[in-house]
């Protein structure tokens, strides 16, 4: 009785995409794909080059209009969606200039302008959250050096700390490992399935070479369509719903993956 | 030297000093979005309009904003019709341009027109009106650059994350470039057409070559940009020469000193 109340609480749409259609200069690239993304899940979307992950990528955050279909973010039409703050955007991880003149600070603070921050100033309030995502990181000493000059690895938490900075409901990751080496692909991977375990986040990820998360989100799709296949980890069991405990400070992030560190190398040796 | 303290030169400098101010920053956001050729291709293209301003008899920097305008609109729809070749429309639009201008002073064959000093900058050359042009200009840029600082560096660093933050990134380009197009008509008659670019690039240049952060980043091309234009016009006023090359010059010496100082460090 109590799961028919709280499955659909905990449960609610994330992202619904309905029978959407895309067509690159007559070519189609999407076909009626359908499908959502219930929150708390990790959502893996696989497909080789040229798949149209990109393009559907594009349209969920509203850089690109479907030929046909509609999408829904939170319960609400895309063309009316005005939450943009609940989501959090990591790149690809070579898609800037190295020598772009902007420190670590300046791009984690970044994450907090958006539409609804239009003609107001970055506040102390604004600077604290920015302390925090950077501890959450563990890359506050690095906040006064110019982005290009970070490892691959270290970047990748710079933009991960932008992505948090809003404590965001979702998070999208686009390619997040391209070009980066293995051992830090692991590293990073850690992290966002402690994420994914720990916070009240829903993944939304992109990539073509999934390698490095079939461990986590398993070998068989959960639907195919087209050249893109469809990946789904929920975090808890149906049951588990009601688990209130979770943290949603970027605070206690940086403590709890610490703490699970340091159980995890303690229980090994 | 009593050139320095006549009327024409104050004022010249005075809007010098104002454009030393706005040109580097328009300047930044265009490098930094590598579309530093779009100084050069709108400054093109205004001669065209200064020219033709001549010949109809209107005020010339008015219709070379004009032509400068249409250009910016121009660019963004050749930019769509070749896509990952965007700037081949920069190159189109710009040679269309000069070939424009030089059409337009041919046929203009009375006296009267200082073609050399459109095209390489004067000192003489500025008057009231100009000036109060400049002035305006700069007051619109300096607001619209405080206003939307913030939003100006997420879009110059990272457009798609820019639109996932729901910022209108088509009227923020827009912007960009239509400030870039008044900045670069008010500058002409001070810098002339084809120099007033290194006026934009040259600072941003310099100041890749050390700033850590975008804030530092913003004050260095004006400190550099002021440097120029104030040593170039004086230097300009006492040896007779075109302030346009004077002042260029002089960015590209601060530019080499610069990069043989960063290479010594390192």
């Amino acid at each position: 009785m109590l799961n028919v109340i709280q499955q659909p609480f905990c449960h609610q749409n994330i992202i619904e995409v309905n029978d959407l259609s895309f067509a690159y200069q007559q070519k189609p690239v999407l076909s009626n794909l359908s499908f959502a993304v219930q929150e708390r899940d990790f959502v893996g979307l696989i497909g080789s080059n040229g798949a149209g992950k990109t393009t559907l990528l594009k349209m969920i955050v509203g850089l690109l209009k479907p030929d046909s279909g509609s999408i829904k973010l939170f319960g609400e039409p895309i063309e009316r969606f005005r939450g943009w703050n609940r989501i959090g955007y990591v790149p690809q991880k070579n898609s800037f200039n190295p020598l772009f003149p902007a420190t670590v600070r300046e791009v984690v603070l970044s994450g907090l302008y958006n539409k609804n921050k239009l003609f107001k100033r970055v506040t102390k309030a604004d600077q604290l959250k920015c302390d925090e995502a950077l501890h959450a990181m563990n890359i506050e000493d690095l906040a006064s050096k110019r982005i290009g000059e970070l490892s691959g690895g270290q970047q990748q938490r710079a933009f991960l700390a932008r992505a948090l900075i809003n404590n965001p409901a979702l998070l999208i990751l686009d390619e997040p490992t391209v070009g980066i080496d293995a051992e830090t692909q692991q590293g990073f991977f850690h992290l966002i399935k402690h994420m994914h375990q720990h916070h009240n986040i829903t993944f939304l990820l992109v990539s073509h070479d999934m390698d490095w998360v079939r461990s986590y989100i398993g070998e068989q799709p959960k639907q195919e369509s087209g050249k893109i296949k469809l990946y789904v980890k929920h975090s808890h069991d149906l049951e588990d719903c009601r688990e209130s405990n979770l943290t949603h400070s970027l605070r206690e992030l940086r403590q709890r993956s610490e703490n699970g560190k340091a159980s995890v190398s303690s229980w090994k040796s | 030297m009593e050139i320095l303290t006549s009327e024409f030169f104050q004022r010249a400098l005075i809007g010098g000093i104002l454009i030393g101010v706005t040109a580097p920053l328009m300047g930044l956001f265009l490098v930094l979005r590598r579309l530093s050729m779009i100084g050069d291709t709108l400054s093109h293209v205004s001669i065209a309009g200064v020219a033709l301003g001549f010949i109809i008899g209107v005020y010339p920097l008015a219709v070379g904003l004009v032509f400068a305008l249409a250009a910016t609109f121009a660019i963004e729809k050749l930019r769509k019709a070749y896509k990952s070749y965007a700037e081949l429309s920069i190159a189109i639009i710009m040679s269309g341009g000069v070939a424009l201008a030089s059409l337009l002073f041919s046929l203009e064959t009375g006296p009267g027109i200082n073609v050399e000093g459109y095209l390489f900058g004067s000192i003489y050359t500025l008057d009231d009106l100009d000036l109060m042009l400049i002035g305006i200009v700069t007051l619109v840029v300096l607001v619209a650059v405080a206003l939307h600082a913030k939003e100006l560096f997420l879009i110059s660093f990272d457009e798609d994350a820019a639109a996932v933050s729901g910022l209108p990134t088509k009227y923020f380009n827009m912007m960009i470039s239509v400030l870039t197009a008044l900045v670069i008509s008010v500058s002409i008659k001070i810098v002339g057409a084809l120099l007033v670019s290194a006026l934009l690039t040259i600072p941003a240049a310099c100041s890749l070559v050390f700033a850590r952060s975008f804030r530092q980043s913003i004050v260095t091309v004006v400190v550099i940009a002021e440097i120029a234009v104030i040593g170039g016009l004086i230097m300009a006023g006492v040896w007779n020469l075109a302030p346009g090359g004077t002042i260029v010059m002089l960015l590209i010496a601060m530019l080499l000193l610069l990069l043989t100082f960063r290479r010594r460090k390192a």
